[in-house]
């Protein structure tokens, strides 16, 4: 089969590699419809996140038609269910899946070992991210063996198209538990960095909680036109001061709730030193994120606010605030996407016609230009916010 | 075909069966063979200056050797991260101050002139190999003001944003009651 593999910085490939087979009676094989490329799978392809191996296949976000089964899934699944993929692998059994909290399925990641060491605890095994989440094969290929697949899937109705339901399978969730975990109220104001995938799904997520304002924040304007059309104020960093901004759309008191939608690459800019002194440091590997949105969140926060983190930091972060972060009574609340625990009440959304996710899209090719779209994605050409392929 | 890579696999995972076309371009590679060129030179200027100096007759500059070294380094470490261009441009700098500096022991009376003229000839050789790369390795971002495509009407609410709003509002009253 094809699939885009991972061979070093900055170079993926469409490879042809043997098929996925089925290793365990829970697994499912599914015939790959529609995938995406992440904004987080640039951190793999920029090899900031250690862990990759060359011949790694890349893909989180897959939805498709069931072709085999294994004999444990025990009637959950069968052949031609259509499924949306979860980024995180789930059990479906553990303490923490009971808990509703999936991400850090105790059970999933077959390579626990390497996350022990570097975060303390393992966390789930994801698909096509990294040998700490248990180095297993990605969904930007024609076929995709699935494991636990009786927990590990969202089964999604005929007639919805693959486009209105494939990010299901993370930046919808994702966006959705950014905002639900800001506990938002009907007078707060919410302000969210970075205007990419996630992004917007988090300023139509805070919309559909009920906020009273959503302020976005990004430099390119195809990103902020989608973030305005979607009932965001937005702020250009590269022509305005977003702490002027945001206290004028506040009465100075802040955002009560703030939103991390850009993690650890946050753009570069000599008006910023902080931004270029984190850059020459990643470089010679002295710190290994880039935090300055964490660090302009706890300084505008409202004192008493929620700073919500889907954006994905890999290791060590220098110069937070920590004093700021202290006395002004802040909570932070992070971690992957718990996908399964939120799937339910958004595929109802969906089907209800509350949400179309969909107009994210803005480009569709053949799995084949995969390579080719990783650049483009990258480099911002093209007006890129969301690449989708199609196998 | 044999592929490395497929070593590490677990079994039963997707192993390469034929490799795709790489994306990577010579000026990558060339990119790449600077940047560890660029480090090895550093890392000997660093540690051994005197033997530079020596070999120039040039002693008494050790410092400046050391200091070119940590540059060198430096340019390299950038040449081979993401910020590629940067690094490159970086060298092309860093070459001309070795031309001056060489230039300047460039002197009648030095018995090793016949190694400084080589080194300046190597230094000219590689600088344009270090322009070639900086120049072909520029970020293909587009300019910022580059015409853009809007998405004014990507909305994403197929019943409207107010009706959005207003749905939030429904829920939330109940909630809050």
């Amino acid at each position: 089969m094809k699939a885009l593999v991972w061979h070093g910085k900055e170079d993926i490939r469409c490879d042809t590699v043997t098929d996925p087979e089925i290793q365990d009676a829970r697994d499912a094989i599914i015939k790959v419809t529609s995938c995406a490329i992440c904004g987080s799978d640039l951190h793999l392809f920029h090899n900031f996140i250690p862990g990759m191996l060359p011949g790694d296949i890349m893909g989180h976000e897959t939805m498709g038609e069931v072709v085999e089964v294994g004999s444990g899934v025990d009637g959950k699944l069968k052949k031609g269910d259509r499924i949306v993929v979860p980024f995180t692998i789930i059990c479906g059994e553990c303490d923490q899946c009971k808990r509703g909290n999936f991400s850090v399925c105790e059970t999933t990641n077959r390579k626990r070992h390497l996350a022990d060491k570097a975060f303390g605890h393992a966390t789930a095994g994801l698909f096509g991210y990294t040998h700490l989440t248990g180095g297993y094969p990605g969904g930007q290929a024609e076929y995709l063996r699935v494991p636990f697949a009786d927990a590990t899937h969202i089964k999604v109705p005929s007639g919805i198209p693959d486009e209105q339901l494939l990010f299901l399978s993370d930046i919808f969730p994702t966006g959705w538990q950014a905002a639900a975990q800001c506990d938002i109220e009907p007078t707060d104001t919410v302000a969210i960095w970075g205007c990419g995938p996630v992004g917007q799904m988090a300023i139509r997520s805070a919309v559909l909680l009920g906020t009273n304002q959503v302020i976005a924040i990004d430099c390119l304007p195809e990103r902020l036109s989608m973030a305005e059309a979607g009932g965001a104020t937005t702020i250009n960093f590269e022509t305005e001061s977003v702490l002027e901004r945001l206290n004028d759309l506040t009465d100075g008191r802040g955002p009560e709730k703030c939103i991390d939608c850009v993690g650890m690459e946050s753009h570069v800019m000599a008006s910023l030193p902080d931004t270029l002194l984190d850059r020459a440091k990643q470089m010679v590997m002295a710190e290994s994120d880039r935090p300055h949105v964490l660090r302009e969140m706890i300084y505008v926060c409202r004192p008493g606010g929620i700073i919500s983190v889907p954006g994905v930091y890999s290791g060590l972060s220098d110069m937070l605030p920590m004093g700021a972060f202290m006395n002004k009574g802040l909570t932070m609340r992070t971690g992957q996407t718990h996908v399964n625990r939120w799937t339910d009440d958004l595929l109802h959304r969906i089907e209800e016609g509350e949400i179309d996710p969909s107009f994210v899209i803005t480009h569709t090719v053949p799995l084949e230009q995969g390579p080719e779209m990783y650049q483009v994605f990258r480099d911002k050409r093209d007006s890129c916010v969301k690449v989708v392929l199609k196998p | 075909m044999f592929h490395f890579s497929n070593i590490v696999r677990t079994k039963g995972d997707p192993k390469i069966v034929e490799g795709g076309p790489s994306l990577k371009r010579p000026v990558d590679q060339l990119a790449r063979a600077l940047g560890w060129f660029s480090i090895g030179l550093g890392v000997v200027e660093l540690f051994a200056p005197r033997r530079v100096t020596e070999t120039l007759g040039m002693e008494g500059h050790e410092t400046m050797v050391r200091a070119f070294g940590v540059r060198e380094i430096m340019a390299g470490i950038m040449s081979l991260s993401v910020e590629k261009n940067a690094g490159l441009w970086a060298r092309v700098g860093g070459d001309g101050l070795d031309a001056a500096a060489l230039l300047s022991g460039l002197t009648a009376d030095n018995p090793k002139k016949g190694n400084i003229a080589l080194a300046l000839l190597a230094v000219g050789g590689i600088a344009m190999l270090d322009y070639r790369a900086a120049q072909d390795t520029k970020p293909r971002r587009p300019a910022r003001d580059a015409p853009r495509k809007l998405y004014p009407n990507r909305s994403g609410f197929p019943k409207g944003i107010e009706n959005a709003r207003n749905a939030a509002k429904q829920i939330a009253a109940p909630d809050k009651a």
